[in-house]
């Protein structure tokens, strides 16, 4: 049996879709309709792109349809009081007390299994047929590790499955439509690539600047890097786009930086941005609500000094190394 | 050239700061600017719909959440904030750099997949500074505590950002190179990742020096008094 990127989908929408049953069950109408979408989507989707790939556009598009009602309803999720009394303080506390160390075990599966799994791919095949999915390995490296600590946490609780349900169901309660924002943002940059947003953007700073000026074109292009970054929250979109629109004709053809040096410190640059972004969800929103901080900001209120540091010194190192 | 589509850049950045949902926010930004670029609605659906289920890799985390949530349960994170209380030289700022080197030197290895805010940061490192911090002043109120996980999870982003793209075989290096490629001009990897190592280091520094000021200010501030929150 060869282990495929799906079922880890499959697995992640089969937990979804019982934190759904158990908000329906709860007569929570928006938190089961929101997260029982996420599920069928999860679910579904390589269902969905398979019509896709035999001429039947209709099921992407009833999940595009999907992600719309995703948006419209993400405004009325509201968390569920918890209840948080000093006898279930006690309670914990004494838990603690009596588990110990062994309490991070599970908690560790996750990190050194993903290693162990991730590390075993190339020799993990059994005639010849490797049994993770090559491209996908560490996605699956993660699920299994995942699995296991599931697992282990469950025995070493000595919980049931629906209490892992329930624990699964609080902890998405406290997410709620962050968990979602890294997946809406990564479709946003793909219709922003799609719409030519990034060549607009490139091509109103070309036009902006002194190109004569080696120091206008160096501030253009790490400012670039930064804004663009912020817009779309990802460095990765960034970088070819202010490249090809600054970076290439102006610091490489005009100037001649080194492109080697100026192709990392730039993305680095870019990755400043990142730490400034509410765009870059998964880095800036997802933990801010994982931590459960009162702002969404708190994180990048918390990084921006180091983002600040980091550009002025990639500022530096590409007027004094990318520079001839 | 089509300026119309940068409406959905301006739509972002309004909904942001009026405040408003920041999912649905980007959803009509999509919207926008999909039908702005001329793209038919049936199209832009299935573009939504496609890309939307090509990004479920950006939902894992969810697996993590049973682990998680059970342990907190039985109280990991009180077991995780006991036990740097009672070990003296663990202090909160050599328990943030210890784990930004871990974190750093772990993504320059590739294996970025390790740690992160679900796995790592909630369930250990963020009650364990919380824990360190109490050490210094065991009266920390409800902004303090916040200002220290959020420390906890920058550091985790510091130190994975400035440490992945010294990994040759990392996204970000071969996008560089294969980027320069296509417009003919050929590097090999390691002369573009050896170019990460400064701002690697410099990355290091200032968090740790950042992480050692935080301290700093826990320890010198004014004892007040207690304030009703």
């Amino acid at each position: 049996m060869i282990l495929r990127v799906e079922y880890v989908y499959w697995l992640c929408g089969a937990l979804l879709a019982a934190c759904a049953l158990r908000e329906l069950w709860r007569r929570r109408w928006a938190h089961g309709a929101f997260w029982g979408i996420l599920a069928a989507i999860f679910l579904l989707g390589d269902a969905m792109k398979s019509a896709a790939a035999h001429g039947s556009a209709m099921p992407q598009q009833l999940a595009g349809a999907g992600v719309i009602a995703l948006g419209l309803i993400a405004g009325f999720l509201r968390r569920a009081p918890t209840a948080e009394s000093t006898r279930e303080h006690e309670r914990r506390a004494a838990s603690a007390a009596r588990l110990g160390h062994g309490l991070f075990v599970p908690a560790l599966i996750i990190p050194f299994g993903t290693l162990v799994f991730t590390l075993m791919q190339p020799y993990l095949n059994i005639g010849g047929i490797s049994q993770l999915d090559r491209a996908a390995g560490t996605l699956i490296a993660l699920a299994l590790a995942c699995v296991l600590a599931a697992l282990a946490a469950m025995m070493l609780t000595r919980a049931r499955a629906a209490d892992a349900i329930a624990e699964t169901g609080r902890l998405l309660d406290a997410l709620s439509w962050a968990a979602l924002l890294p997946m809406l943002l990564a479709m946003l940059g793909a219709v922003f690539a799609f719409a030519g947003v990034g060549e607009a953007i490139a091509h109103l700073t070309a036009a902006a600047i002194p190109v004569q000026s080696r120091l206008a074109c160096v501030l253009a292009f790490a400012a670039g890097m930064v804004a663009f970054t912020v817009i779309m929250g990802n460095a990765f979109a960034a970088f070819p786009v202010m490249m090809a629109g600054v970076g290439l004709p102006l610091l490489i053809g005009q100037h001649h930086a080194q492109a080697a040096a100026l192709g990392a410190l730039g993305m680095l640059t870019g990755y400043c941005g990142t730490l400034l972004t509410p765009m870059a969800a998964n880095f800036n929103i997802v933990p801010a609500a994982l931590l459960e901080l009162r702002s969404t900001n708190g994180v990048i209120r918390a990084q921006w000094p180091t983002a600040l540091w980091l550009l002025a010194i990639n500022l530096v190192l590409i007027w004094f190394c990318a520079l001839p | 050239m089509n300026y119309w589509p940068l409406l959905g850049v301006a739509v972002v950045v309004a909904g942001f700061a009026l405040r408003m949902n920041p999912a649905l926010v980007v959803v009509v930004a999509a919207i926008v600017s999909g039908l702005l670029s001329a793209m038919p609605a049936a199209d832009l659906l299935t573009l939504l719909g496609a890309k939307f289920i090509d990004s479920r890799n950006l939902l894992i985390l969810v697996l993590t959440l049973p682990t998680i949530g059970l342990l907190e349960r039985a109280g990991l994170r009180e077991h995780a904030a006991n036990w740097i209380a009672r070990m003296r030289r663990f202090t909160f700022a050599r328990l943030l750099i210890g784990y930004l080197a871990v974190r750093q030197l772990l993504s320059m290895l590739g294996l970025t997949g390790i740690a992160g805010h679900a796995q790592t940061v909630r369930p250990l490192l963020a009650p364990m500074a919380e824990a360190a911090a109490e050490k210094i002043d065991p009266e920390l109120d409800l902004d303090e505590r916040e200002r220290i996980r959020a420390f906890a999870a920058a550091t985790d982003n510091t130190g994975l950002f400035f440490g992945e793209d010294i990994f040759i075989a990392f996204g970000a290096v071969l996008l560089i190179q294969g980027f320069y490629a296509q417009n003919g001009i050929v590097l090999d990897p390691r002369h573009i990742a050896i170019w990460a190592l400064p701002t690697a280091i410099a990355a290091f520094v200032v968090q740790s020096l950042r992480a050692l000021r935080l301290q700093r200010r826990l320890r010198t501030k004014p004892p007040r008094a207690r304030e009703s929150s």
